[in-house]
């Protein structure tokens, strides 16, 4: 039997979380706004695809993307352009922030991390919490591991989480205050999103699988960084603390494909020299 | 036909204009319908008229001290009542630390207020043992023909008969209303037509919780979307005999949703007030009232749209001749953009509301109080928000801390101990209040500088009310550990009515009653109010701005059922109508 593509086992998890949180707790805030994510993001994928590489690309990705920013995107009341230019935004950075070819920044988290850091008079991220629901939380993340495991990037999302947990432990002995406050957040909806749909992107993560492991790290690292800075209130970087994993991620994880593949050229080089 | 490096080009043109478009949106989008010329002059009198009044926050019990100045930021408070039916507007403010006084000012129609609390008996509500005062209602519950006030608190309510002398006798124990609540909020209605004023009190924090003697820290909200552990909402029915009897559970009307607002008038028009709660924490409640037997929950668009709901206020937005409805809620730039919902009603039509609100209506920061009034007569209701939260130190944002919290599992989010320490930080502190100008089809304004609103203080009850009878509605402001604010409405005159209704069938106060007023082409319909907004309640006197246009036919339907349809009135002054017998 053939086996079947890791991405469509993603998009069952993405189309799993967003009809559990639906039906459950209304967390899309209007199906206008996913019709204009999904709309645009496919429309994007296919117009793009079929201009610049003259065949139309698989559709996954750009429904991945579409959902993940339709639940994570969070304008003020009615405004419907930051899906749709969210939308563009994200499909088309696959097509123009390249590096030998390769897109550098997971679409979502580049259209999610742009709304949020140049339109922040406009657009927040992810403000409902699904319920604090623990029932759902479980549904999602016995799913989300069992999807990661067969998709073979569950050390992605392990080292992600046991790296949290270990810096939350780490940021309480600095700040002070309850322990669960800082473990707190990777209870939380956002977190989903982030570990099953963001970090363990095949398209942008490194090809060892040491080094996705050490930069999933150092994406906890540099999240951790700007939730220090929210604690202690460094005005510089409060732009980032609204959403510190998405950001970090954003930061991090564009240097290291770019250093990936610039490795991988210069191995090319050596050896055929 | 393009080559392949013409073709990424284009894309990558099209990639940099979608980036400048976010941007230009999204500037756009922040200036919104702000500084345009307004006609509209707002004056801040209150201490030059006597009212030096400052609310002074509640001390909680230290084992909440990590979240104390969130937990206790509530209960600045005002309502408008006349208390010596002299026919000029009084004003009764709350505070709710033990052993600070309640205010009752007199309108010493003169333009002054003197506070007459002390001696009327209405002052000393403060009281460890008893809890702190988080808001009044005013209604004539006896028909005796005097304005009788119900303190809710977090502790004993407390109903206050007023003797008519200018002293008010405290009637709870027999009244049957002595009951623990965390309440901060409540509204008189005649829910089952019988001529007499019923109480729905709203329950916020459960009624096992006493702030000072806590025997747990998990008391906070188990979501931050969909909680409905809260105190218990609690409808009272008049027995006509001084006493009050809990018809909550036979009624439905038992909501746990954290309520901190309701109103109550004909939404649907089938003639029977409903219900229409905003709660924190989650989704609206509107429960339709059923020939005064049930209300019942309607589907009404509003279940799948939770926020944190602070205040409701009803107006006629478009001149329909509908209640349409605002409901306050949290913007918070970065962080958490709720909106305001401004909903207009079509229950007739279609069974629900419709979300219109956006640019300024829709972020008026951390909003709290609202209200409807025509501000400058020419016959569009015009809105007023306060807002702000925590004005403290604005070096340091709670933001960040609390949204480390908010996304917690219920069990971690319920219980205060595991909340980051607040300590001196701000949470939305410093917002502007908002004056909204009714553009009809244009949309609102946002004219507060302009007018002279510039106040930054955390306000939490506003209301309007013509204090001087000059046919220009003022606007009052209680502020959460801050001064009480009166604006004075200097704008230039246009044509105006004012009503005075005094039931007698109905109950005297004529809470419930639904006035109707035709000119220039359109209908206004308003409500005598029972409790609107947050914990405030505007003058049971109803203030219609005519603009130029001639006054046509007003029609009056009184909460008996009975109608009653008026001509040829003259405007510019205040008709005082007695329902017919």
């Amino acid at each position: 039997m053939n086996r079947l593509d890791p991405k469509y086992l993603i998009v069952f998890l993405i189309t799993l979380v967003l009809v559990v949180g639906e039906a459950s707790y209304h967390i899309l805030g209007g199906y206008d706004r996913l019709a204009t994510t999904l709309g645009v993001c496919l429309a994007t994928e296919v117009l793009l695809s079929w201009w610049l590489r003259g065949r139309v690309a698989n559709l996954a990705s750009a429904y991945i993307t579409g959902i993940s920013l339709a639940l994570l995107t969070k304008p003020q009341a009615n405004m419907l352009w930051p899906f749709a230019l969210g939308g563009f935004l994200s499909i088309a950075s696959k097509y123009v922030l390249t590096y030998r070819g390769r897109h550098l920044w997971n679409p979502s988290n580049f259209a999610i991390a742009l709304l949020v850091l140049v339109a922040a008079n406009s657009v927040a991220i992810l403000s409902h919490q699904w319920g604090n629901d623990l029932r759902i939380n479980l549904i999602i993340w016995t799913f989300g591991l069992a999807v990661a495991w067969r998709a073979q990037v569950l050390h992605v999302t392990l080292t992600y989480v046991a790296c949290f947990v270990a810096l939350a432990l780490v940021r309480n002995a600095i700040v002070g205050g309850p322990l669960l406050a800082e473990l707190a957040p990777i209870t939380g909806p956002m977190y989903q999103l982030f570990v099953f749909f963001m970090v363990t992107d095949p398209r942008t993560t490194v090809s060892t699988r040491r080094g996705r492991m050490v930069v999933v790290a150092t994406v906890a690292v540099v999240e951790t960084i700007i939730r220090l800075a929210g604690d202690f209130q460094w005005a510089l970087l409060r732009p980032l603390y609204p959403s510190p994993p998405i950001l970090a991620l954003a930061i991090v994880g564009p240097i290291a494909m770019w250093w990936d593949l610039y490795r991988q050229a210069r191995r090319t080089i050596v050896a055929s020299s | 036909m393009l080559q392949p490096s013409q073709r990424r080009f284009v894309v990558i043109a099209a990639f940099v204009a979608a980036v400048a478009a976010v941007v230009a949106l999204d500037h756009g989008g922040a200036g919104g319908d702000r500084g345009a010329p307004a006609r509209l002059r707002l004056t801040e009198v209150a201490h030059q008229n006597g009212i030096d009044f400052t609310h002074r926050a509640p001390t909680l019990d230290p084992k909440i001290a990590n979240i104390a100045p969130h937990v206790g930021a509530l209960g600045a408070c005002v309502s408008v009542a006349d208390v010596n039916n002299d026919n000029w507007p009084d004003l009764y403010f709350t505070t709710s630390s033990f052993g600070a006084a309640n205010a009752l000012y007199l309108n010493q129609r003169d333009g002054t207020f003197r506070d007459v609390a002390a001696e009327a008996g209405v002052a000393s509500l403060n009281r460890p043992g008893e809890g702190v005062s988080m808001g009044a209602v005013w209604g004539d519950y006896d028909n005796d023909g005097s304005e009788d006030l119900l303190v809710y608190k977090w502790g004993y309510p407390q109903l206050l008969h007023n003797l008519g002398n200018g002293r008010f006798e405290d009637v709870t124990a027999r009244s049957g209303l002595r009951r623990w609540m965390n309440s901060n909020g409540a509204v008189w209605l005649d829910y089952d037509r019988d001529g007499l004023l019923d109480l729905y009190v709203t329950g916020y924090f459960r009624s096992d919780v006493d702030f000072w003697h806590l025997r747990t820290t998990r008391i906070m909200q188990r979501s931050w979307d969909f909680a409905s552990n809260g105190g218990k909402n609690l409808l009272f029915k008049n027995l006509g005999n001084g006493r009050f009897e809990d018809v909550t559970d036979a009624m439905g009307v038992g909501s746990t949703r954290w309520t901190l607002a309701a109103a109550a008038a004909d939404l649907n028009d089938d003639g029977w007030p409903d219900l229409y709660l905003a709660n924190d924490y989650g989704p609206e409640e509107l429960f339709l009232n059923r020939e005064g037997k049930r209300f019942e929950l309607a589907r009404a668009g509003l279940e799948d749209d939770s926020k944190s709901g602070m205040a409701v206020a009803l107006g006629d937005v478009y001149n329909r001749g509908r209640h349409d409805v605002f409901v306050t809620n949290i913007s918070e730039r970065g962080f958490l953009f709720q909106g305001n919902n401004l909903r207009i009603n079509f229950l007739q039509e279609l069974g629900r509301f419709d979300e219109i609100a956006t640019g300024v209506v829709a972020d008026a920061g951390w909003a709290w109080g609202a209200q409807f009034g025509d501000l400058n007569n020419d016959g569009l209701l015009d809105l007023v928000v306060v807002n702000g939260f925590i004005s403290a130190d604005s070096g340091r944002d709670y933001w960040y801390a609390m949204s480390k919290i908010a996304g917690a599992q219920g069990d971690i989010f319920e219980d205060a101990k595991n909340w980051p320490a607040i300590g001196t930080a701000s949470l939305s502190g410093y917002e502007r209040s908002r004056v909204l100008l009714n553009r009809g089809r244009a949309g609102f304004v946002d004219v507060a500088e302009q007018a002279g609103v510039t106040d930054r203080l955390d306000g939490r009850g506003v209301v309007m009310a013509d204090l001087s009878n000059r046919g220009l509605l003022d606007v009052v402001v209680a502020n959460e550990n801050g001064r009480a604010l009166v604006y004075r409405n200097a704008s230039p005159p246009d044509r105006w009515i004012e009503f005075k209704l005094i039931g007698t069938r109905s109950n005297r106060s004529a809470i419930g009653a639904e006035v109707t007023v035709e000119f220039g082409g359109v209908r206004q319909r308003q409500v005598v109010d029972g409790g609107m907004g947050f914990c405030s309640q505007n003058d049971r006197r109803l203030h219609f701005g005519l603009g130029a246009s001639a006054l046509g036919r007003v029609t009056i339907r009184w909460p008996s059922g009975a109608e009653q349809v008026l001509n040829g009135l003259a405007a510019d002054r205040l008709h005082v109508i007695t329902e017919p017998r």
